[in-house]
């Protein structure tokens, strides 16, 4: 069974590759391929969500903009190109790298658009009401009973998540966070995961995103940090007077690189994760060799088994962390 | 949108779906989910606590019952003594006064036999000498020729008188 999963998972693979190849070579015939440009274009958000070339291909997603001048605009992205898929002004708004712009105009444009990584985080957040209202309604129907179906599933990782990660890193008072955490381990997993499917964005590996996960972290610890907490930020207990100007300060910064750490450890691990598979798919067009393709595909297939485990570990890690973090702000004096 | 600075679209989407699936699972998903997983904990805890009690219960009764078990084997056992010396004491007494009332017996029987003795030899003493008499009387009363015919005769006499 397991071998044969592999052999088809192999198979879809090449397969992949061969179509890619297709798309690639349009563009390769005219200009030199440079893997750094694809990879990078794969990795960060964009206004279009783009599957392949040709009809139907790509998904022109709404961009919503405000500038102090304009006031809100709301249209489709697919105003910014032509039929040669080239970038084109519209409406007075161009668009640079990424970047919405006044094309007469310096003042600031607030760019909400439902950009690729917006489209791909509604869509996690679906899939997690869908997933978890489910299971909660596997609970109240099937009161006191064993779980059954997908709540069998979760019920396991639930428990981990509040027995092994949440309770042991916040002590007795844990269940005031253990919502948020467990939110917040299933919107990483589930983000992680998704995002090493093909054409899927790369949600978890976006600053952005992590950033707002950690902001809610720190603001959490903040918030219900208790006395001790405080305490021991601003009068470190066992330090003597003439070290306290230095210490201080440490703890001070500490209280922030606790965030920054959780917020670029998950960035760079998901984001790595997508540049390595890239630039292993990205050899073969390097070298114009369908025998690199092979080999450059089977390590593929290796870097993939690799990254659903950092999926899950990293997701462990930022619920674990967080824990900790909590844990030190609520933590009674001992 | 470059790879290290993040987009305030993005931001701004995140922090309000991500809150709202905070909000959301937590009052529909987390806390029934939560509350379910804890139920059911207390339920086993307290089932299992039950089944504890009840082998403890079944451990003292099981005691109780070894316990009114030994003493009703001893006093099984006493009573079986108790009959023993009972049965033991009544047959030594039953053949003391066997033995009594037949020395008794004996004795009156010996005693008897001994009377009656002497009154036979008493009799018999009697008897002898009137016979004694009888024959010396017939002795002499007939004449004798020769010693053989006395002694045949004497024979005769004897036979005829046969001592009782």
């Amino acid at each position: 069974m397991f071998k044969r999963s592999v052999t088809l998972v192999i198979f879809l693979l090449f397969c992949s590759f061969f179509f890619s190849g297709n798309g690639f070579a349009s563009s390769s015939d005219s200009e030199e391929f440079k893997p750094g440009d694809v990879i990078l274009h794969h990795v960060l958000d964009d206004h279009i969500w783009h599957f392949w070339d040709g009809s139907f291909g790509t998904l022109y997603l709404p961009v919503i903009v405000y500038s102090e001048e304009r006031g809100l605009d709301v249209f489709s992205s697919h105003n910014f190109y032509d039929q040669d898929h080239n970038v084109i002004p519209y409406n007075g708004y161009i668009l640079d790298h990424g970047h919405i712009a006044l094309e007469n105009s310096e003042a600031t444009v607030w760019d909400f658009s439902i950009t690729k990584n917006v489209a791909f985080l509604f869509l996690n957040a679906a899939l997690m009401l869908l997933i978890f209202l489910n299971v909660a309604k596997g609970y109240r129907k099937n009161e006191g009973g064993p779980p059954r179906g997908i709540q069998s599933f979760f019920e396991p990782i639930i428990i981990f998540i509040r027995d092994e990660v949440v309770k042991p890193n916040i002590g007795p008072k844990y269940e005031r966070f253990l919502p948020y955490l467990l939110t917040l381990f299933f919107f990483i997993w589930f983000g992680n995961l998704l995002g090493l499917l093909p054409g899927a964005a790369n949600l978890t590996g976006n600053i952005a995103v992590t950033l707002v996960l950690a902001v809610i972290t720190f603001v959490l610890t903040t918030v219900s940090g208790n006395k001790n907490y405080w305490g021991h930020i601003f009068n470190t207990p066992g330090v003597p007077v003439v070290l306290k100007p230095i210490i201080v300060p440490v703890e001070i910064i500490g209280m922030f690189t606790k965030p920054i750490s959780l917020m670029v450890r998950l960035f760079v691990a998901i984001t790595a994760g997508h540049i390595v598979i890239l630039s292993l798919i990205s050899l073969s067009f390097v070298f114009h060799s369908f025998s690199v393709g092979i080999l450059s595909s089977l390590i593929v297939v290796f870097i993939n088994l690799i990254e659903i485990l950092v999926a899950t570990i990293q997701a462990y890690v930022f619920t674990m962390f967080s824990s900790l973090y909590i844990g030190m702000a609520v933590e009674e004096h001992h | 949108m470059e790879l290290l600075t993040p987009g305030t679209g993005l931001i701004f989407w995140q922090a309000i779906t991500f809150l709202a699936v905070v909000f959301i699972l937590g009052r529909f998903a987390w806390r029934p989910i939560i509350g379910s997983l804890k139920a059911r904990e207390d339920s086993i805890e307290d089932a299992l606590k039950a089944a504890e009690l009840a082998k403890e219960e079944m451990k003292l009764l099981q005691a109780d019952n070894e316990k009114l078990l030994q003493e009703a084997r001893k006093e099984r056992d006493e009573i079986l003594r108790e009959a023993q010396n009972a049965s033991n004491r009544i047959r030594s007494e039953a053949k003391e006064q066997a033995e009594q009332s037949s020395a008794r017996i004996l004795d009156d029987a010996r005693r008897e036999i001994l009377q009656q003795k002497e009154k036979a030899l008493a009799e018999m003493k009697g008897m002898v000498a009137t016979l004694s008499i009888d024959i010396a009387e017939k002795v002499l009363g007939k004449e004798l020729q020769d010693k053989k015919s006395q002694e045949n005769l004497v024979d005769d006499l004897l036979k005829e008188t046969k001592i009782h």
